[in-house]
């Protein structure tokens, strides 16, 4: 069994559902956890889902792709995304996309609140 | 940039990969680290490892589309700091490499894939050559100069 590079925890409070990263995502990884957080969102349909991205250390073209079809589906839904801390190299591939301008992107601050 | 013949090579790998999924990690890894005998920066490494994986994504997901086949790389490190990264296949071949370098082109959207590999190799170094010729296979050389512009 080869060892996955991307895992993640979730917590769901209320109807926000938190999932939290940690690894890499890249396209192997991508296609992998995609299931498993749909599956998740199917069965909880929270009214927003947080992607917690700061234990993430790498992140390839592949990881907006992921992004890109979970705010949509939350769209389906009727709920939304938003992405927290993100660091540097993602935003820049965030930015590259043009996604920054679409989904939303938590600070530290509001994450206290 | 002076032209690849004209520089001296001071070392050069080469590597042939299974176009398995989990291969993308390894093959951006090992690039990386044969890259560090150059002695770039933390943000240097981070722009190789990034186009290294897009490129060879591209083979497992377009060129090797449904079949596993053998992808070929080639790293050439040069004095002045400057490395050359080829990566290979003998997959299906881009029918048209203009369009395919198009941000948000993507010939797989129902898969997710968003269309930005050629766009994020391209601002992660500099300069990017594709030549690809339909049923015989691509190929992607990736330059980097390491300190500086």
């Amino acid at each position: 069994m080869i060892k996955k590079n991307c895992l993640f925890e979730t917590d769901i409070k209320g109807d926000i559902l938190n999932v939290a990263l940690k690894g890499e995502i890249d396209h192997h990884s991508a296609v992998s956890v995609r299931g498993e957080i749909d599956k998740l969102i199917y069965e909880v349909r929270p009214s927003k889902t947080v992607l917690d991205l700061s234990e993430i250390d790498f992140m390839d073209s592949s990881g907006l792709g992921l992004i890109m079809g979970r705010y949509a589906l939350m769209q389906r839904i009727g709920g939304e995304l938003t992405l927290r801390r993100p660091n540097e190299r993602i935003i820049k591939i965030f930015d590259l996309a043009g996604l920054g301008r679409i989904i939303r992107i938590e600070t530290d601050k509001e994450e206290e609140k | 940039m002076k032209r690849d013949q004209d520089k001296k090579i001071l070392n050069e790998m080469k590597i042939k990969l299974p176009s398995l999924s989990v291969n993308e990690s390894l093959a951006r890894s090992v690039v990386a680290a044969f890259c560090s005998q150059l002695d770039p920066s933390a943000t240097e490494i981070a722009d190789v490892k990034c186009a290294v994986s897009e490129a060879v994504t591209n083979c497992i997901v377009h060129a090797y589309r449904d079949t596993i086949g053998v992808i070929y790389i080639n790293v050439r490190l040069y004095e002045g700091g400057v490395v050359r990264i080829e990566i290979k296949d003998k997959g299906c071949g881009i029918e048209d490499v203009k369009t395919a370098r198009q941000p948000l082109f993507t010939t797989d959207a129902a898969n997710e894939r968003s269309g930005m590999g050629f766009t994020v190799m391209e601002s992660f170094c500099d300069k990017v050559r594709v030549t690809s010729k339909v049923g015989k296979g691509s190929s992607v050389t990736l330059f980097k100069i390491f300190g500086g512009r």
